[in-house]
């Protein structure tokens, strides 16, 4: 059966050239980077490479870059580290309602531990009002963090905004970068960011790698305690084939970023334009302006998402859905929800993400078997456009 | 490799009896779509109180639509009262089993059955020891009920 992936802010292929760059280094470079002989001072430089190749995508210096276990860490890390390292100057952090759980569920846990979150609501389309950041500063604020492209909706959040607002109050300012990294022009001094959040598999590297930025003399406490890995700022010995991939992937979203946005946005253009032609009763949410190139993120009235997600499972197309009946907590997705969007709808809504080898072909079948199935699925539905909700 | 077993997507990708019947002596809805399951059945009932035909819409996820297949194909040929001893244990049961966060789609179904035949009954007068206690406007929650 035919296979179209359609998931890529889940996860990417790694691509045949990350691969090849990676295999020398579980069989023939295996050393330890922290060993003094030359096999494992070859791999501490391939750890270097990596690291530059990480830095010069995001136009840091490659003192500024820590390898992590993925985004998630480096979420943790950033939350944890500034809330320790400056609980003398106050314990407030803001950050938004439509983060990553890898942010929202740290700040829950920190909740619980004398930290006060403030939650900032978003726009209906899904972007933070910087006004609404700056009204949420107290003396105590240490942290704002702030996510530079949303996972679910793609919106492009105003962080060279927000960041000038921390930095006018004096405050750290994070951005969990994990979308947005290989998929929007980045460079860290320029936007004045002083912790981001990275990750290699949203890029066509492997997964269980990913890195931190931290601004040159931003305050922030060890988060991995043990040995002197990572300029002794997180422990551990270093996953030194994921390095070497994520490094390499790192390179090539440089190398590509302009053609990757052109190719990639263009048909997820198309995309949208296809479904809107041949489907009615669609709605697609989230800031067109500002987005992410690959996200489109529709409402289907009438019908529920995980029911799509599963049907065009069985034609091979893989996809995700914010509706709850799809998540184990059978909660609807947060993100949605805090745009506004009736509950009823967020059922309905599926996520398509386009990446490099999404072909207009691929588009086209999607269209095809996706214009069927919301047809079946509306033929069963107990609610439609004559009855109403 | 899936989230459902054969038998479930087999109902979910074929499902049995969708549609609604003109005329029905009883319909019944259940859920609502903010929950992310509402479910309408109509039946047909002879002279002798059988359940000459049942149809569903559904708007839900793919256990929904399967449990409601399951759920009319299961009821149709029975006498009301056989109708009415039908559990949600037994429609996951016919399924095959369901995944635990889905047990309440197996609960929308057998409401679902219950409110039609509830429809039923107080159109003709006629009332069952089944349908005993039955509030077909309570709130869906899973209490009482069978757990897979």
């Amino acid at each position: 059966m035919r296979q179209v992936y359609m998931d890529y802010s889940a996860t990417t292929p790694v691509k045949e050239e990350v691969l090849k760059e990676m295999l020398p280094y579980f069989t023939e470079i295996y050393g330890n980077p922290s060993s003094l002989y030359t096999l494992g001072l070859t791999a501490k430089s391939a750890v270097s490479k990596a690291r530059h190749q990480v830095a010069d995508l995001i136009g840091a210096d490659d003192n500024e870059v820590f390898f992590t276990a993925g985004g998630t860490e480096s979420d943790n890390w950033t939350l944890f580290g500034v809330a320790d390292a400056l609980k003398a100057k106050g314990n407030h952090i803001i950050t938004t309602k439509i983060e990553h759980h890898a942010i929202l569920h740290s700040c829950e846990f920190l909740e619980k531990h004398g930290i006060d979150v403030t939650y900032l609501d978003v726009c209906p389309d899904g972007t933070v009002d910087p006004a609404a950041l700056e009204a949420a500063i107290t003396d105590k604020t240490v942290l704002i963090s702030i996510m530079f492209v949303n996972n679910e909706v793609g919106t492009i959040e105003p962080i060279a905004e927000c960041a000038a607002i921390a930095k006018k109050h004096g405050i750290l300012f994070h951005t969990d970068a994990v979308q947005a990294l290989g998929n929007v022009d980045i460079d860290v001094h320029k936007l004045g960011i002083d912790f981001m959040s990275m990750s290699s598999h949203k890029i066509y590297g492997p997964k269980g790698i990913g890195a931190i930025y931290i601004r040159k003399g931003a305050k922030i406490s060890n988060y991995i305690h043990g040995g002197a890995q990572e300029s002794k700022r997180r422990a551990g010995t270093e996953n030194l084939a994921g390095i070497v991939g994520f490094g390499k992937a790192a390179e090539i979203a440089k190398r590509d970023l302009a053609h990757h946005i052109e190719s990639v946005s263009a048909l997820r253009n198309y995309f949208i334009d296809e479904v809107k032609k041949n489907i009615p009763d669609i709605y697609v949410n989230g800031n067109m302006d500002h987005r992410h190139p690959g996200n489109a993120n529709i409402t289907f009235e009438y019908i529920e998402g995980e029911s799509i997600l599963l049907l065009l499972d069985s034609k091979g197309i893989s996809v995700s859905t914010g509706s709850a009946c799809s998540s184990a907590s059978l909660t609807p997705s947060h993100v949605l929800s805090a745009m506004g969007i009736p509950v009823e709808r967020i059922h309905g809504t599926v996520r398509f993400t386009i990446g490099d080898f999404t072909t207009r072909d691929d588009i086209d079948y999607v269209v095809t078997e996706l214009k069927q199935i919301v047809a079946k699925l509306r033929e069963i539905s107990s609610v439609s456009k004559g009855k109403g909700w | 490799m899936g989230l459902y077993n054969d038998t479930v997507m087999e109902h979910f990708m074929n499902p049995r009896n969708v549609g609604e019947i003109e005329n029905p002596d009883g319909k019944g809805t259940y859920g609502s779509p903010v929950c992310g399951d509402m479910m309408q059945i109509t039946i047909k009932v002879d002279d002798s109180d059988k359940i000459t035909d049942a149809k569903f819409k559904t708007f839900g996820c793919g256990s929904a639509i399967a449990s409601s297949s399951m759920a009319t194909e299961m009821i149709i040929g029975k006498t009301i009262d056989e109708a009415l001893e039908v559990t949600n244990k037994q429609i996951i049961d016919e399924l095959g089993g369901l995944p635990p966060v889905k047990v309440h789609c197996s609960v929308l179904a057998d409401h679902a059955i219950k409110c039609a035949i509830y429809d039923y009954a107080q159109k003709h007068g006629k009332t069952y020891k089944g349908l005993e206690g039955f509030d077909p406007n309570a709130d869906d929650d899973e209490e009482g009920h069978e757990e897979a």
